[in-house]
C-alpha cells in the first residue's frame, strides 16, 4: 500500500515540485536558526539537502527534474525581469561607466587565469582546465563556450553551479573585510564571479547591488564569449 | 500581474527568437533583458505591476537555481577524479575574482573622483 503511494508520488511532478518548495524554505529556516552566518548559505544548505533527499530514495536526476522543471523554467522570466533594477540604477550605472568597463575587463580576466591557474599547480589535466575556463559566466553561454574550446559541456555546468554558490557564500563577507562599501562594487564583483546565483545573493544585499550584479552577468558572457579561445590561443592549451 | 508576466514572457520570446536569427553568443533571456531595459528608457515610465512583479521574482531568485544546483549529482565522478584542483579553482578562483574586480572598480572610482576634485 505504501509503496504503491510512493510509486505514483515519486513519478508525479507534483511531489518533486512540492520537495524543491520545501528544501527552500528549509534552508532559509536553517539560515536564520543560524543567526545569519555566511558559511550557513540558503541555496547551498537547500541543494545539499535536496542531494541527499535524491540519493536517499534513490530518484533518478531525470526524474526529479520533470517535477522541478516548472521551477526552472521561471530562470527566463527572471533573467529578462533583471531590467528592472538595471532601469532604477541607470544613473549610477551611466556615473561609473569607467570603473564598469575597466573592473568588468579585469575581472573576466581574473576569473579565467585564476581557474586555469590554480587548476593547473594541483595537476589538473588539460580537458578539466579548459571546462574551468568559462565558470563564472551564467550556464547556456558557459556550455556553449567549453564546446567550442575543446572543454567538456558537462563537467563546465557543474563548475558554473558551484563557482555560483562559492561566490554566494563567501563573497560578501570577503567584500566587508576588504572595506568595499559601495553596493555597486559589490554588485559588480559578486556578478562577474559568480553570474545568477552571486546575483541572487547581491539581490539581497541591495537593489543597487543587484542591478549591478545582473549588469555584470550580460557583460560578462559577451567578454569571455571573446576572450576564451583568444587566451587558451594565448597560453596553448589542447585538450 | 498577469500583465507583467506576459511582459516578461514576450520579452524572453523576442530574445530567443532574436538569437536563433542573429546567432549571437549570448542566451535569449538576456537580450529579452536588454530589449525591456531600452524600452522602459524609451517610454520613461515603469508600470507598478511590472515592478511589483520583477521584484517578487527576484527576491526569490536562488529558489530558481535549487533545480541546476541539484544537477551536481549527476556528475559525482567527473568530480571525484580531480576534486583538488577543481575545488581551488572554484573557490579560490571565484574569491580571487571577486575582490581584483572590486578593488580595481573601487580604484577607478577613487581616481576618477580625485581627478575631478582636482580639475
Amino acid at each position: 500500500m505504501l509503496t504503491g503511494i510512493w510509486v505514483y508520488l515519486a513519478a508525479s511532478p507534483l511531489l518533486w515540485l512540492t520537495v524543491t518548495l520545501a528544501v527552500y524554505l528549509a534552508g532559509h529556516w536553517l539560515f536564520r536558526r543560524s543567526g545569519g552566518r555566511a558559511f550557513f548559505n540558503p541555496v547551498a544548505l537547500a541543494i545539499t539537502l535536496l542531494v541527499l533527499i535524491l540519493l536517499l530514495t534513490g530518484t533518478p536526476y531525470s526524474t526529479y527534474f520533470k517535477g522541478a522543471q516548472f521551477i526552472h523554467f521561471l530562470l527566463g522570466p527572471a533573467t529578462v525581469a533583471l531590467a528592472i533594477p538595471l532601469y532604477l540604477h541607470w544613473e549610477r550605472v551611466q556615473q561609473l561607466f569607467l570603473p564598469i568597463v575597466v573592473g568588468l575587463l579585469t575581472g573576466s580576466i581574473t576569473a579565467i587565469l585564476s581557474a586555469i591557474g590554480l587548476a593547473w599547480l594541483l595537476g589538473g589535466s588539460p580537458r578539466t582546465l579548459l571546462s574551468l575556463v568559462p565558470k563564472s559566466v551564467t550556464t547556456p553561454v558557459a556550455m556553449g563556450i567549453a564546446e567550442k574550446i575543446g572543454g567538456l559541456p558537462s563537467l563546465t555546468a557543474v563548475t558554473v553551479i558551484l563557482t555560483g554558490v562559492a561566490g554566494a557564500v563567501a563573497a560578501p563577507s570577503l567584500l566587508n573585510r576588504l572595506r568595499i562599501q559601495d553596493d555597486a562594487v559589490k554588485g559588480m564583483a559578486i556578478g562577474v564571479a559568480a553570474h545568477g546565483i552571486g546575483t541572487a545573493r547581491a539581490l539581497q544585499i541591495s537593489s543597487l547591488a543587484g542591478a549591478f550584479a545582473g549588469l555584470a552577468i550580460g557583460l560578462n558572457a559577451l567578454l569571455t564569449t571573446l576572450l576564451a579561445p583568444l587566451m587558451v590561443r594565448l597560453l596553448h592549451l589542447t585538450p | 500581474m498577469i500583465g507583467a508576466l506576459t511582459i516578461l514572457l514576450l520579452f524572453q520570446l523576442i530574445g530567443e527568437v532574436a538569437v536563433q536569427l542573429s546567432g549571437l553568443p549570448v542566451p535569449g533571456p538576456v537580450v529579452g533583458m536588454v530589449l525591456l531595459f531600452l524600452s522602459l528608457r524609451w517610454r520613461k515610465v515603469l508600470p507598478d505591476p511590472l515592478r511589483a512583479t520583477a521584484e517578487t521574482l527576484l527576491s526569490h531568485l536562488s529558489l530558481l537555481f535549487i533545480p541546476a544546483g541539484a544537477g551536481v549529482i549527476q556528475y559525482g565522478t567527473l568530480l571525484a577524479d580531480e576534486w583538488l584542483a577543481l575545488i581551488a579553482a572554484m573557490v579560490l578562483g571565484t574569491l580571487i575574482t571577486v575582490a581584483v574586480t572590486a578593488l580595481v572598480m573601487q580604484g577607478v572610482i577613487l581616481i576618477q573622483h580625485r581627478m575631478r576634485q582636482d580639475g
